[in-house]
């Protein structure tokens, strides 16, 4: 085991790309990748974990970026908004829900809900549009209201029951 | 908001990290999912020396069966409990407490263990452990002990861990196959803090109540144990049991406190009415089966 320290070498997977960087270890893994990877689709909102606004995913699993701390994802592999679409810019099935249902107006809370249903939707494990539905409690929107993400959710789950 | 500098080690046995308590003489603070303690430190309400990160602690993780209880690593996240098949299978109420607990992102991270210690006495988790019996296990550089967790909280947020102690196993004893669970809460939202709740578990033989736990939260300080209502269930019949005299019993043991969400009267209220309905429909189950 090392001694505590206050600044680590850091390095993970990011949408894909290996990333490191030498970072102060009271760094958030939300701050680390909009200031450090570039990845400003992270949106931090609250900070303490309540809008859900800086989900992102790591290792497969929505987490809160604002309360995990950047060494903590030293060899994870993390997923931002920006790595949901295929890489020829073809939307992922979330993404077109949201997009054809008008799930969002102002966009801010938008890429953690992305993150949250594409996790979801993406896992190894079924999830029914009332799970999908529970997990949006996680979320806050102060737009649109969310009879829009409802829509999206309702048609992300006839798509995965057709 | 950021947090204050601190130095971080994120050590791989359980004896490291008592040696990293034991050198930081109260400096240290243990990180376990960082659901609560990041947001207290972004908000610099938490200013530690020293951050003790558990989370490479494989020795703390998991869902393991013990001599007459089951024990949960306080390291296991929460989404793994609320999916373990044996937990939903011996403990159903505790799945279903957990799946009160915060948001799925939030449980994603968060750990059995760091809501146990954390002692919110608006929390599911605490008022859990109390309800079915759990004990905690501390460990030191100095030994290791046993708690009961109805001898653990002293407060809000308070428990009577030394600085140097460390929790190293929550150990929920068995209840009999079939027995009755109780569980209720009245939050404003999905996932916040609840108002008023109530946990608890009945074992039935021959159609009497051998054994009764049952705790609430949001009522007081701590979470607290309905005593009173435990020791008049115990050894009445099924048939016999007036929820109303028994919820009387449960919310004379609660201290509620006014804030901004309700005030004590109403916490009362709600309290005497989801105790007495949630026992009455438990009762009615059972006589029903």
């Amino acid at each position: 085991m090392s001694e505590p320290q206050s600044e680590f070498r850091v390095e993970m997977t990011i949408n894909g790309r290996p990333k490191a960087a030498n970072i102060e270890a009271r760094k958030s893994l939300g701050d680390f990748l909009r200031d450090d990877a570039g990845y400003t689709g992270v949106h931090l909102g609250c900070e303490h974990g309540v809008c859900g606004a800086c989900t992102v995913i790591v290792d497969g699993k929505a987490v809160r970026s604002c309360l995990m701390l950047a060494v903590q994802a030293v060899g994870c592999q993390v997923t931002t908004v920006e790595g949901i679409a295929e890489a020829d810019g073809t939307f992922h099935p979330v993404q077109t829900a949201m997009r054809e249902e008008h799930a969002l107006q102002c966009g801010f809370c938008t890429p953690g809900i992305v993150c949250t249903l594409v996790a979801l939707t993406d896992g190894e494990q079924e999830t029914t549009e009332e799970q999908l539905l529970a997990a949006m409690s996680g979320h806050i929107c102060r737009c649109t209201g969310y009879q829009g993400i409802r829509r999206a959710i309702s048609r992300l789950a006839a798509g995965a029951a057709a | 908001m950021k947090p204050a500098p601190f130095d971080y080690v994120a050590p791989t046995t359980i004896q490291q990290a008592c040696q990293v308590l034991s050198d930081a003489g109260g400096g240290a603070t243990v990180l376990a999912g960082g659901q609560t303690l990041m947001p207290l430190l972004n908000l610099r309400m938490s200013q530690p020396f020293i951050l003790l990160d558990i989370n490479k602690i494989e020795a703390l993780k998991g869902i393991s069966r013990c001599q007459g209880a089951i024990r949960i690593g306080p390291v296991t996240r929460q989404c793994e409990a609320l999916a373990n098949s044996e937990l939903a299978r011996e403990l159903p109420v505790l799945v279903q407490a957990l799946s009160h607990v915060g948001h799925h992102q939030t449980r994603n991270r968060g750990t059995i263990g760091g809501s146990v210690a954390l002692g919110e006495p608006a929390a599911e988790m605490p008022a859990t452990a109390v309800a079915l019996g759990a004990v905690i296990e501390a460990r030191s550089v100095r030994g290791s002990r046993r708690i009961p967790a109805r001898e653990f909280y002293l407060g809000p947020y308070m428990n009577v861990l030394e600085p140097d102690e460390l929790i190293i196993s929550i150990e929920y004893p068995d209840w009999p196959q079939g027995h009755v669970t109780l569980f209720r809460e009245v939050a404003q939202r999905p996932g916040d803090f609840a108002l008023v709740g109530m946990v608890g578990a009945l074992a039935v033989e021959g159609g009497k109540i051998a054994r009764a736990g049952i705790a609430w939260f949001g009522m007081g300080a701590t979470p607290i144990a309905a005593v009173q209502a435990e020791q008049a269930l115990l050894g009445q019949s099924i048939d016999g049991i007036d929820p109303q005299a028994i919820a009387e019993l449960a919310v004379a043991d609660t201290a509620p406190f006014d804030d901004h969400h309700a005030s004590a009267d109403y916490r009362r209220t709600v309290g005497r009415r989801i105790f007495a309905r949630t026992l009455g429909e438990a009762l009615n189950i059972r006589k029903a089966a």
